[in-house]
């Protein structure tokens, strides 16, 4: 396609030709046909595909995923859109008991592929509920498999992997970014759950994805400012992670600093952290560091600009990582 | 090429038959004042009413309109991040509200400022959420009224447990649990009648059927009026004109007493309008027609009252004069409440997230406080 689109528009092209290359792909949920979901992500599609592909469906979120799992039992390929993060815990008890276990339970006679798009994280000044990572409590799940793009290539084209997977995969949209624009290419150019180094550096990697990918790449060139130069490294999956990806960079640069909104306890970051540390244990110059969130609820609007890792917070890390 | 199929076409109704489609109101609607303002009698919810009484549900009505619109345009103006208005559904929040007792306990969504006005909660404190400023300003044990639920459906449940507990208690208060059409589909709803009714607690489900879901009609959510599906809980339904303060009034006194006096739960489905926009971020031009707005104006609860105030000769010109001036006093009031409405310190994060100290939570304000420090004036945002 080669076309600069918003992260948003790219998504709803991706879902558009998902459709069309396979007549058992079906989109479901709440708000998505006339209105074209809240973010306007399925704009026009119902019109174009008609009401038996893209379903409004009633306001249950357990509904939507059960019923989808049973679509796909069906051989159909449910997309199912979830309207905010914090609405998808209705639907948290058939993901985790029974989307993610069921293909083995079935010994592999059963696939289950499902994707889950949710638009997720803060930044936008919302009420409770709408400013979620629950990236952790996903990809600690064996079974599932999750997702996040940065920008409006991968966007669409991780989403078409998504859908393509007989795996379920967590397709978790920054919502924040939704109207970044980005060119979008003629082919993904990277397998789903690879990593991706998008700005080469030498003296500390940041390990980022997601909302988080465009702030670590301020502070790259904030720092290049200051003579250091970071590398920064794109995500793009939490379950798999791509830890060659990681590995390779981090022993270069001796520093891995992981950044990501959701809490810092118990989160993604964590698990890098511990891996990268046995891998590289010897060539590390400082403890592989993480900024994110507090252990304490997503808070008012009025203040998420102190629960959200910022440039200044990002560069604190680097400076500490440098003081080592 | 898009590969389109035919969406099953939706079955009408034979003709001879009631049509149960979800969205038609007649005849089942308990109404005591038409839409012209003329008083009618309904056989099972007899009303009396006071002119004093009148005139104060009137001014109930008045003024939690204009703190809606005062929201509304704050909303524009950039003070507050998002507003749900009420704006139609003031007779059906308004008129139950005022059926409830100083001892019972209410549970809204997000969406019953009518409802937090009879529980005496200060409308700048509902404001806060929606400036965001905090979650939830108020004690709910204060005005017995909850904290707003965004989860669809959650407090329904929370309601019934309470419920639950006044019959432990031997107390002869109830409940009234406040939830939307859209809502009715939740599992926890659902989950709400049955334990509602497995377990008799004095709970009033009070379903505003607005028509809308956002951009899903109720015909989305059910092939039946939604007052039915208590049927097959085991408990009863009923329908009542949600644009008629005197039929919610009347009806919600009704269930309340009948759960209080341990007959178990009831649901009421009030039929009504939401006359605007989902929430300010909602465009509603996408999904609904004009027309259909249009036609509820006819049916609006505040003329109507109005109208039959008019038409007995209950209120004079003064006491409208006064209700007036009032409401301009309110807007004002919430206007520069709002304006002076202060950002919370950035350290509210870590209040109250445990009642008990935590390590953690401790260390990471300390380390937030050492950092905040390290800026100029000590202020990092
Ligand atoms: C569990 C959950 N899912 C989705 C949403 C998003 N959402 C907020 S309001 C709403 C529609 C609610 O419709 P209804 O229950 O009829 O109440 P109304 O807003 O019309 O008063 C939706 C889908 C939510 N808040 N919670």
């Amino acid at each position: 396609m080669s076309a600069q689109l918003s992260i948003a528009k790219a998504l709803n092209e991706a879902l558009r030709k998902s459709l069309e290359n396979d007549p058992k792909t079906v989109l479901m949920g709440e708000d998505i046909g006339k209105l074209g979901g809240v973010f306007r992500i399925t704009d026009g599609l119902q019109k174009d595909f008609g009401e038996d592909r893209v379903i409004d469906t009633p306001l249950a979120e357990s509904g939507i995923m059960g019923t989808a799992i049973g679509l796909a039992l069906r051989g159909y390929r449910p997309v199912v859109e979830i309207q905010f993060d914090g609405f998808v815990y209705p639907a948290f008890d058939q993901i985790v008991t029974q989307l993610a276990k069921m293909h083995a339970r079935a010994l592999g006679h059963v696939k289950m592929p499902i994707t889950v798009r949710i638009p997720y994280g803060g930044g936008i000044g919302a009420v409770e509920h709408h400013s979620e990572s629950h990236e952790a409590y996903f990809a600690h799940t064996a079974g599932l498999r999750v997702v996040t793009p940065s920008n409006a290539h991968d966007a669409h084209w991780m989403l078409r992997q998504s859908i393509e997977s007989d795996d379920p995969v967590i397709f978790l949209e920054p919502k924040r970014r939704y109207w970044d624009k980005g060119e979008v290419g003629e082919d993904p150019g990277f397998p789903l759950y690879s990593a991706r180094v998008v700005r080469p550096g030498t003296d500390a990697t940041l390990i980022a994805y997601g909302p988080m990918v465009k702030v670590c790449q301020e502070v790259a060139a904030v720092a290049e400012e200051d003579g250091r130069r970071l590398e920064v490294v794109d995500l793009r999956s939490v379950s798999p992670i791509d830890f060659a990806t990681l590995e390779e960079s981090v022993k270069r640069t001796g520093r891995g600093i992981v950044v990501h909104e959701a809490s810092v306890f118990m989160g993604v970051g964590a698990e890098i952290a511990a891996r990268l540390t046995e891998r590289c244990f010897y060539h590390l110059e400082a403890p592989i560091l993480r900024v994110g969130g507090y252990h304490a609820p997503y808070p008012p609007s009025r203040v998420e600009e102190t629960f959200l890792p910022d440039l200044d917070r990002v560069l604190d890390a680097v400076d500490r990582a440098m003081a080592f | 090429m898009t590969v389109k199929s035919t969406a099953r076409a939706r079955k009408k109704a034979a003709p001879g038959v009631p049509d149960n489609r979800a969205g038609v109101a007649a005849p089942e609607l308990v109404q005591l004042l038409t839409p012209e303002g003329d008083r009618v009698e309904h056989p099972d919810f007899p009303l009396t009413t006071t002119p004093e009484e009148l005139r104060s549900l009137y001014r109930d009505l008045v003024l939690v309109r204009r703190f809606d619109a005062e929201a509304t345009s704050l909303q524009r103006q950039g003070e507050l991040g998002l507003w749900a208005s009420l704006l139609g559904q003031e007779a059906a929040q308004v008129g139950s509200g005022r059926a409830m007792r100083p001892g019972d306990y209410a549970f809204p969504t997000y969406r019953e400022h009518g409802v937090a006005w009879c529980r005496d909660v200060d409308p700048l404190n509902l404001l806060g959420m929606f400036r965001g400023v905090n979650h939830g300003g108020w004690d709910p044990n204060e005005k017995n009224f909850h904290l707003y639920t965004i989860v669809i459906g959650s407090q329904t449940l929370h309601a019934t447990g309470y419920a639950m507990g006044i019959t432990k208690d031997g107390a002869d208060d109830a409940v009234i649990a406040y939830f939307g059409d859209g809502a009715s589909s939740q599992g926890d709803v659902n989950e709400a009648f049955t334990f509602a009714s497995v377990y008799n607690a004095p709970v009033v489900f009070f379903c505003q059927n607005n028509q809308w879901a956002i951009s899903e009609p109720t015909t989305n959510q059910t092939r039946i009026p939604l007052y039915r599906r208590a049927s097959g809980f085991g408990f009863p339904g009923v329908r009542v004109d949600g644009n008629d303060v005197l039929a919610c009034l009347a009806v919600t006194r009704w269930a309340m007493d009948h759960a209080r006096s341990g007959n178990g739960p009831v649901l009421i489905e009030a039929f009504t309008y939401r006359m605007g926009a989902h929430t300010t971020s909602d465009d509603p031009t996408r999904y609904r027609l004009a027309e259909e707005t249009e036609a509820w104006k006819a049916k609006d609860p505040i003329l109507r009252l109005k109208a039959h105030l008019d038409k007995e000769g209950l209120a004079d010109e003064a006491f409208f004069a006064e209700v007036e001036a009032e409401s301009e006093k309110l807007g004002l009031r919430v206007r520069e409440g709002v304006r002076s409405m202060p950002d919370p310190d950035p350290t509210l994060i870590f209040d109250h997230v445990y009642s008990e100290p935590h390590t953690l939570v401790d260390e990471e304000r300390a380390e937030y406080l050492e950092y905040a420090a390290s800026f100029e004036g000590g202020e990092h945002n």
